[in-house]
């Protein structure tokens, strides 16, 4: 399948999206991206049982810690689909980019790009 | 465990407004059990910190260091180094509220914050929820009740209850609250030991406790 999706989400790879650290999150704005989303696999269908649960109360943190210092909660988002769906994985990364495109550049980069941990 | 919680981002925020070169200090004793203050927790606080100070144009150098423990002066060494290469600004201390006091015994000239709330002596009762379970009276006397402590763990610290707020099991103050007394009733049923609970509990003698004032223990056999 030969599909595209904007070329400024950059793709970071991990074994499970239980792997994605706040840190890494928090990361991801502190050096410029304006947005920052984890593509989890559906929930229920974790390889590992909850990594994906995990994930989604760690973005939960992420989106509040932005929120307790003034930025967007919408830079943080988790996204759940199947590794056989990539038109829903396309489909996302234009969804969050037209999200981002609308709240406008992060008053924290240098005009970066949006990140993307997936699974 | 000494149990604590970070302080609202916002209000470190405020305590470091004015520097631009902070040392940022974990703990790897209690704090890092709780997950408060712990080289993870230090990671985080700072990274936030320096994505609020980006966003208002005035970026933070924070540097960051977490020491064995924040209570030994020993430990405290460990601060020489990156504190006589640097002039930091400030000294923030995410261990309880022992390691700021500590630092800034040993740092006349430095000014150092609480990232912490300390909240209490207790446990964890699952993974990211904790609860008091002492108040360090400072004379132990949880064997008159079932081994459990109505000094921490009843609203009122009644040495005689319960209380006629108990209901169900639960306390007065709240439904997510168990009645401590329920508690100490259905263990000392349990033990066999309810006559037990027809003696009256006299008053408890305070001055071992924070009445007494500050309070030290001195090991002679071990002191050197
Ligand atoms: S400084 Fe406080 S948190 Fe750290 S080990 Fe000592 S008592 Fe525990
Ligand atoms: S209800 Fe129980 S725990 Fe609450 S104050 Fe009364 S005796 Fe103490």
């Amino acid at each position: 399948m030969r599909l595209n999706y904007p070329s400024n989400v950059k793709i970071v790879n991990v074994p499970c999206t239980g792997r994605v650290d706040i840190l890494h999150l928090l990361k991801a704005v502190e050096d410029g991206a304006d947005g920052v989303y984890v593509a989890g696999c559906l929930e229920g269908d974790c390889h590992y049982l909850s990594g994906n649960l995990k994930a989604k109360k760690r973005v939960a943190y992420v989106k509040k810690v932005l929120e307790e210092i003034g930025l967007e909660p919408e830079r943080a988002e988790m996204y759940n689909l199947s590794a056989a769906q990539g038109t829903r994985f396309a489909e996302i990364a234009r969804e969050f980019t037209e999200r981002i495109r609308e709240l406008g550049p992060s008053p924290v980069g240098s005009g970066a790009k949006s990140g993307a941990e997936a699974a | 465990m000494v149990v604590g919680e970070s302080k609202p981002i916002e209000e470190i925020l405020a305590m470091v407004a004015d520097f631009d070169k902070i040392l940022l200090t974990g703990c790897k004793g209690c704090v890092t059990v709780c997950n408060a203050g712990g080289q993870k927790e230090v990671g985080i606080l700072a990274s936030a910190l320096k994505i609020a100070r980006k966003k208002e144009g005035r970026e933070i150098q924070i540097d960051e260091v977490t020491l064995e423990r924040q209570c030994d002066p020993e430990y405290i060494d460990q601060l020489e180094e990156p504190i006589n290469n640097n002039s930091y600004d400030a000294v923030v201390s995410m261990a309880c509220s022992v390691g700021p006091q500590y630092i800034a015994a040993r740092y006349e000239d430095l000014l150092v914050f609480p990232a912490l709330n300390t909240t209490f002596i207790g446990g964890s009762l699952e993974h990211g929820v904790w609860a008091e379970f002492c108040q360090a009276c400072g004379a132990c006397g949880i064997h008159n009740f079932g081994a459990l402590c109505p000094i921490a763990r009843c609203a009122k610290s009644l040495l005689n209850g319960p209380c006629g707020g108990s209901s169900g099991g639960k306390c007065e103050i709240s439904p997510e609250t168990d009645c401590v007394w329920h508690l100490i009733y259905d263990r000392m049923n349990r033990l066999g030991q309810l006559d037990k609970m027809a003696n009256v509990v006299m008053f408890k003698d305070w001055t071992t406790s924070r009445d007494g004032g500050p309070r030290k223990i001195v090991r002679e056999d071990l002191k050197q």
